[in-house]
């Protein structure tokens, strides 16, 4: 490991964070001038041209806001459970490969902060971990709703985490791999998954629905029925840490629905037009955060438009429907993968 | 009974297999709400837009004066009586020698006070004065910031003694109010009635 491996790593880090940020922030504004439009309304136009500087309004806000720590709290766990939402979402960031790799000098510069070559695992393994913080945030808050909103939420998350895996085993069978980049490699040109996995696409991305916290699977901060759900009793940056968490989440699913059935960073036909690979390194970051653009808006346009699921609804859906639905295209996956085996064996 | 064409019977049936799986309504939801992206935005941005309004819009009041610019209100207090919100209070005073040209009448208003917050802008003053002293105008009564500042004295209420700032109503004080206003068995129905006949 050299001196310039390590600090080429340490600038992506540092680049991969910001943009994380800085996309998860221009995600609140979206969201609130998305619901404006889908609802004929202008939304935020009045700090700065077009209301651009809204996200540094709002984030100046919530650090002005007064920080109230109920008195009944668990101090410790009260901060530590947004902050581990914040971390395990930022963390998910490491695996997603936002580019191929770049080449200067002879010197092979990946776009990919580590390829760890379980990156599903390691990805299901911290968005799993996300659900501690909210629990720990509604059980310290000590507050009825808080607790109810974080039991929604830890169960919610665990049943449609099953669905969600079970529908990337399928992926996984035809891949062949757990690596990102080895799944957005051999997705190149027209081979997207989406085109081989519409099932498991579909089930994909309800999960990722369910998986953070958004509409039509907003339970856990279900204003209607418990204030704000699990973080009810938070106020100041450590709410703006859980509404901000649930961005950067957004934001994260997005890049990994595009990765995995969307060709990630490719883009077909691209090659007659370019040919010298870091243009095509570069564009391809730029096809990606395309797409990545458009689930975020897709996220938006599902949130404003659906009303939220009753919470037996939830489980039926996730249980009974999209399990049994995740089986199924396991079974018709392997059965399509072994299908001469299976005639061999049939009509031998 | 049916009230409108658009009421549909609701049947309680068991769902079809499309119905319950969703998808179809939910995506014809999603097209329903990517249709309003491109439509029309209602918002009017107000202090840039305003809203346009009916010509007798009934917003800020104002107390006129009279040709040679003296006060028409007599503090007669009737104005207070019509009012439904009690909105208006008055100390009345007499008029000195010397002050002709300032109030018309021998009793004159010395404080008139409406509070815009408690108004609710019905025109029953405009109505009930006999002197068409006050009337109720096409402007806006403006956000304040504190209780204090939106009970308005004769200072605001009491249009310019320059002609050229005196305030027009005559869009409310038509010959019509006058006729309406010198039958006092008149209700609104009946003057509607009779216009009719």
């Amino acid at each position: 490991m050299t001196l310039s491996f390590l600090i080429y790593k340490i600038i992506l880090v540092v680049v991969v964070f910001a943009v994380t940020l800085v996309v998860a922030m221009y995600s609140t504004y979206a969201e609130r001038k998305v619901a404006a439009f889908l609802q004929d309304r202008i939304g935020p136009n009045r700090a700065g041209p077009f209301g651009i500087l809204q996200p540094l309004a709002d984030g100046i806000k919530m650090f002005m806001k007064e920080e109230v720590i109920p008195g009944a709290s668990n101090k410790a766990l009260f901060i530590i459970g947004p902050s581990l939402v914040l971390l395990t979402a930022c963390m998910t960031g490491v695996v997603i490969p936002w580019g191929s790799p770049l080449i200067i000098d002879g010197t092979v510069y990946p776009l990919q902060i580590t390829d760890v070559n379980i990156g599903i695992l390691y990805l299901f393994g911290v968005i799993s971990l996300g659900v501690y913080g909210i629990m720990i945030g509604g059980w310290a808050s000590n507050n009825k709703y808080s607790l109810l909103g974080a039991i929604r939420a830890s169960s919610q998350m665990i049943s449609y985490e099953v669905a969600m895996g079970l529908s990337i085993i399928a992926l996984v069978m035809t891949t062949g791999t757990l690596s990102l980049s080895q799944i957005a490699e051999q997705q190149h040109g027209w081979h997207w998954n989406v085109l081989v996995q519409p099932l498991g696409f579909f089930i994909f991305i309800i999960c990722a629905f369910a998986e953070t916290n958004r509409a039509p699977f907003d339970l856990p901060e279900c204003e209607t029925e418990l204030v704000g759900g699990y973080h009810t009793e938070y106020s100041s940056m450590k709410l703006g840490f859980f509404l901000f968490a649930e961005y950067i989440n957004m934001f994260i699913s997005s890049a990994v629905i595009a990765t995995f059935y969307f060709g990630g960073y490719n883009m077909p036909f691209i090659e007659r037009f370019v040919q010298d690979p870091n243009w095509l390194a570069i564009l391809g970051v730029v096809f990606l955060f395309m797409k990545i653009v458009f689930f975020i808006f897709v996220f938006m346009w599902v949130r404003w438009t659906l009303p939220r699921f009753r919470y037996d609804q939830l489980m039926n859906l996730g249980w009974k429907i999209l399990i049994p639905l995740s089986l199924l295209n396991i079974v018709i996956t392997g059965a399509v993968m072994m299908r001469e085996e299976i005639f061999q064996l049939l009509f031998k | 009974m049916q009230l409108t064409n658009r009421s549909k019977v609701v049947v309680k049936k068991e769902m079809t297999l499309a119905e319950r799986l969703y998808i179809p309504a939910i995506f014809s939801g999603m097209i329903i709400t990517f249709k309003h992206l491109f439509r029309k935005k209602v918002t009017i941005q107000y202090p840039e837009q305003t809203r346009e309004v009916s010509k007798i819009w009934r917003g800020q009041h104002v107390l006129k004066r009279d040709e040679i610019g003296a006060e028409r209100c007599t503090a007669c207090g009737l104005c207070a009586v019509a009012c439904p919100a009690e909105a208006i209070t008055m100390i009345a005073a007499e008029r000195k020698p010397g002050e002709e040209h300032l109030y018309r009448e021998e009793k004159y208003a010395a404080t008139y006070e409406i509070n815009m917050l408690r108004c609710i802008f019905c025109g029953d003053c405009e109505e009930a004065c006999p002197k068409e002293a006050i009337f109720l105008t096409d402007r806006k009564v403006e956000s304040l910031y504190t209780r204090a500042e939106l009970v308005y004295g004769k200072d605001i209420l009491v249009e310019a003694i320059e002609k050229d700032k005196r305030v027009d109503v005559t869009v409310r004080e038509t010959p019509e109010v006058a006729e309406f206003k010198a039958h006092k068995e008149f209700g609104h129905n009946t003057v509607f009635e009779n216009k009719k006949n």
